[in-house]
């Protein structure tokens, strides 16, 4: 069986799987899965407007797990997406408040601003690892708790005076068009998601056709044959920590300029960062991959919102099924064992 | 006449690949039996095979003349087989005895009876002289050892037939003539022994008959003590295999590399090169002879870039390479076959035509303002692919794919083809087939033809001898002696790496 085939065909049996033992679970529960997962689809899929929330949330999921991911091809394990996520959403509507200008001044300015923020906030857990061989995961962890309390602090006692939120961001700094909205019967869908797609282009290019992409891998896979060519291991290393954390701060605009337009005090973590590492690893950590992994995570979320009001499935068992799929998913090495072995019973 | 093992006519397909086809293997008992082929001649997957790891599509296997079925490893360990694996098997952190019952523990009421298992591994250990401290963490004792805590290994779990895979290749001499001691002894116990090698000499010494075994195809068994190494060789690889390297005597020119007063430490910040001097002259071949572990790895990896010394000067050209970076020193006109391909030579995961341009992908016209031009990078590969004889089903095939000896040539030939005035080249042959070595070899004396520098680190005195014009022997950091391979003896410089000083070791192997 080729690579290609088996890395399709993977992610697909896990889905199945995660809608079969969903099934028994609802069935053993006496609710009925086939009404269920009908309102799951038409939750996602059955109307204009539920498709443009779904394209809304997969905008940020796919950002986030092209963050994971492209950390990942270099060998670091950025779990503090979410913090980047969170200082890039906070970066884009300050600068969307602080300033008046045009829109194509604006909007742009606003968006560059996330992506710094993010890009800085990784960029510390980048140098700690490269200077001292720290380890990211840690750092970056602890980061995520950092952001967390700092953007809080900065809403509640540097942008407002004592507000849970911030005012809503100007047209002039929004991804919003009236002309999506009206396209999308009234959803929050915004231009973000080109963005996004740009971002998978983005990360291909950069990783499979330049110089630079050459490098990052080669640090990926054996830091001691990089150095031993002579590429930089601790450049490379900040660097993919960096552009991790622009993808991250990005997708944190996707939210401050888009869906919502402002940023509120959190008494959590959001999740999509976390997400973004169940969307990279679906995704085997490649550019296309993440685009399709993001919209399955997407469509899930947005449509099992339908299935308590269609089919009568109390919200926990949504979640519960949510997380088989997920759980499935994860566990794809599970599943490639199992066809491994089974391919290898069929030749002899 | 008792055979312990029979392997009749074995045959095993990879994908329509044939690994092994039509292989008879019959070890009596008490021989040590030598399976001889070369890397990718098929010696693991039949090895495999009796362990249970395959299941072959045809023959028979026959262990003491009864046929068996051996369809996982435990089978095998029932049936008395037990496997010395080239790369162990160890837990680090627990002690030897520790590693030795795991899998096996003794229990009583649910704890480990460490006591017990102690006493029953220092009392094997001390039948085949062996001397392994049960008490020892492995993190703690020699590679040598950590090989016996193997054998002990197969030992406590009742091995009548001991398959040794490539056991001398991680080995110092003085450990691998310990190595063949134990062997003796074990045969001596009525052990039965598989070795699996490619070392000739060795088989020479410990062996009693020799299946040799080419492309997967059996070729036959002899009887050690009427046969030699040349006709072993050219069993093995099919033609006549010339041992002595033919060359034409040096004609060294000015002076390429100048190293003076090295000082480099270890990671452990101990001083492992301690003040070394060397010359080597454009046009000749410079080997550093010594026992591992007296500072060769520092050594080399202080001259290209990979570790940083203490004090010295190392001048490639008259210019000063120490404190600039690997990419600096390549540009300098340095090319360095390393001495761990899989480490720091290959990015094993990459394609074997993009390691071609591993330290040349930045360069015109393989990239153009950053952007990796892949069809002027794979005509390059499929050049030197050709050009150096790698043996792969592709320029795509990942570096992992490639067996040992294809892999260092395809080392070899980007660092020759990178042109540098020096070439430095750190166990080139470690671990390939007399094939593999002989290309090697021939071009390494090439470049020295070509009026190149070359500097060779090698364990191997053999290839030492045979391959440099001079040689330099290295002990505890230093350079203690140069002398010419054609008045010195094997024995001369064995002395001189253990520390005597030249007129000591001329002394006791001229009187």
């Amino acid at each position: 069986m080729s690579k290609r085939l088996r890395n399709i065909l993977v992610p697909i049996i896990a889905i199945l799987l995660g809608i079969i033992v969903g099934t028994i679970i609802m069935v053993a529960s006496g609710y009925d899965a086939v009404a269920a997962y009908t309102a799951l689809w038409n939750g996602a899929f059955g109307n204009i407007y539920y498709t443009g929330e779904v394209v809304r949330q997969v905008t940020p999921y796919i950002l986030a797990g092209l963050a994971v991911a492209f950390a990942f091809r270099v060998g670091l394990f950025n779990i503090g997406v979410e913090g980047q996520f969170m200082v890039g959403w906070l970066a884009s509507v300050w600068v969307g408040l602080a300033f008046h200008l045009p829109k194509f001044i604006h909007l742009p300015l606003a968006i560059l601003a996330s992506i710094i923020a993010g890009a800085l906030w990784a960029f510390i857990p980048g140098l700690l690892k490269a200077r001292f061989r720290i380890h990211e995961v840690i750092v970056t962890i602890m980061m995520n708790y950092v952001a967390l309390y700092v953007t809080n602090y900065i809403i509640q006692h540097v942008i407002t005076n004592n507000a849970d939120r911030t005012p809503s961001i100007p047209d002039s700094a929004s991804l919003r068009s009236p002309w999506l909205a009206s396209i999308t019967d009234f959803s929050r869908l915004h231009w973000g998601i080109v963005l996004a797609i740009i971002c998978c282009f983005i990360m291909w290019f950069l990783l499979e056709k330049t110089t630079r992409g050459f490098e990052l891998r080669a640090v990926g896979f054996n830091q001691h044959a990089a150095h031993y060519a002579g590429m930089s291991v601790n450049k490379n290393i900040i660097l993919s920590m960096v552009i991790s954390g622009a993808f991250a701060g990005l997708a944190g605009a996707m939210e401050g300029l888009g869906t919502f337009g402002y940023v509120a005090t959190k008494a959590a973590f959001t999740g999509v960062g976390f997400n973004g590492i169940a969307v990279a690893l679906l995704g085997a950590n490649t550019a296309l991959g993440v685009f399709f992994a993001a919209l399955l995570f997407g469509a899930l979320e947005v449509g099992a919102l339908n299935m308590p009001l269609a089919a009568g499935v109390p919200n926990e068992l949504v979640d519960i099924i949510i997380a088989l799929i997920v759980f499935f998913v994860a566990s794809s090495y599970l599943i490639r064992w199992f066809i491994e072995r089974i391919s290898k019973k069929g030749v002899k | 006449m008792e055979y312990v093992i029979e392997m009749l006519n074995i045959r095993k397909e990879f994908n329509g690949f044939v690994a092994n086809d039509n292989i008879t293997l019959q070890v009596k008992k008490g021989e040590i039996h030598a399976l001889l082929g070369e890397n990718g001649a098929g010696k693991s997957t039949l090895m495999n095979v009796l362990f249970g790891l395959y299941q072959p599509e045809q023959g028979e296997i026959r262990v003491k003349e009864k046929p068996v079925k051996i369809s996982n490893p435990n089978i095998a360990n029932d049936l008395g087989i037990g496997m010395v694996h080239q790369h162990f098997m160890l837990v680090d952190v627990f002690t030897v005895t520790e590693n030795i019952i795991l899998g096996k523990e003794i229990t009583s009421a649910g704890r480990i009876d460490l006591k017990k298992a102690e006493r029953e591994v220092r009392e094997i250990s001390e039948r085949y002289g062996l001397a392994v401290d049960p008490k020892a963490k492995i993190s703690d004792i020699s590679v040598g050892m950590q090989q016996r805590v193997e054998i002990l290994k197969t030992l406590y779990r009742g091995a009548e037939i001991l398959i040794f895979d490539e056991p001398t290749a991680v080995l110092t001499p003085q450990e691998i003539k310990e190595l063949i001691q134990i062997m003796k002894t074990l045969i001596k116990e009525g052990k039965s022994i598989i070795l699996i090698t490619h070392k000739l000499k060795e088989i020479m010494e410990v062996a009693d008959r020799c299946t040799v075994i080419r492309k997967g195809q059996g070729i036959g068994t002899v009887n050690v003590s009427e046969t030699n190494q040349n006709e072993l060789a050219s069993l093995m690889v099919g033609r006549q295999v010339v041992f002595k390297t033919e060359k034409i005597p040096s004609n060294p020119k000015e002076e390429v590399l100048k190293i003076e007063n090295l000082v480099v430490k270890d990671s452990r910040g101990i001083t492992a090169v301690n003040g070394l001097d060397l010359t080597v002259r454009a046009g000749e071949i410079v080997g550093i002879a010594g026992v591992d572990g007296n500072g060769q790895s520092e050594f080399i990896e202080a001259i290209t870039g990979l570790r940083k010394s203490e004090h010295g000067s190392v001048k490639v050209r008259g210019k000063e390479l120490l404190g600039l970076n690997p990419r600096k020193i390549n540009e300098s006109g340095v090319g360095h076959i390393p001495q761990d391909r899989h480490k720091h030579g290959l990015v094993l995961n990459y394609p074997i035509g993009e390691n071609m341009v591993l330290q040349t992908y930045y360069k015109k016209p393989l990239s153009k303002n950053g952007i990796l031009n892949f069809k002027e990078i794979y005509n390059k590969a499929r050049k030197l692919i050709s050009e150096f004889d790698v043996r792969t089903p592709s320029e795509f095939t990942l570096a992992r794919a490639l067996s040992g000896g294809n892999q260092q040539k395809a080392i070899i030939g980007r660092e020759v083809d990178r042109n540098p005035d020096l070439l430095i080249a750190a166990q080139p042959t470690r671990g390939l087939d007399v094939g593999a070595i002989e290309f090697i070899h021939k071009r390494l004396i090439e470049q020295r033809d070509n009026g190149k520098a070359v500097l060779l680190v090698s364990f191997e005195l053999d290839e030492i001898m045979n391959v440099s014009d001079r040689i330099a022997v290295i002990f505890e950091g230093r350079i203690v002696a140069v002398v010419d391979p054609k008045d010195t003896t094997e024995q001369e410089l064995g002395l001189l790496m253990a520390g005597s000083s030249r007129k000591e070791a001329g002394e006791s192997t001229h009187v």
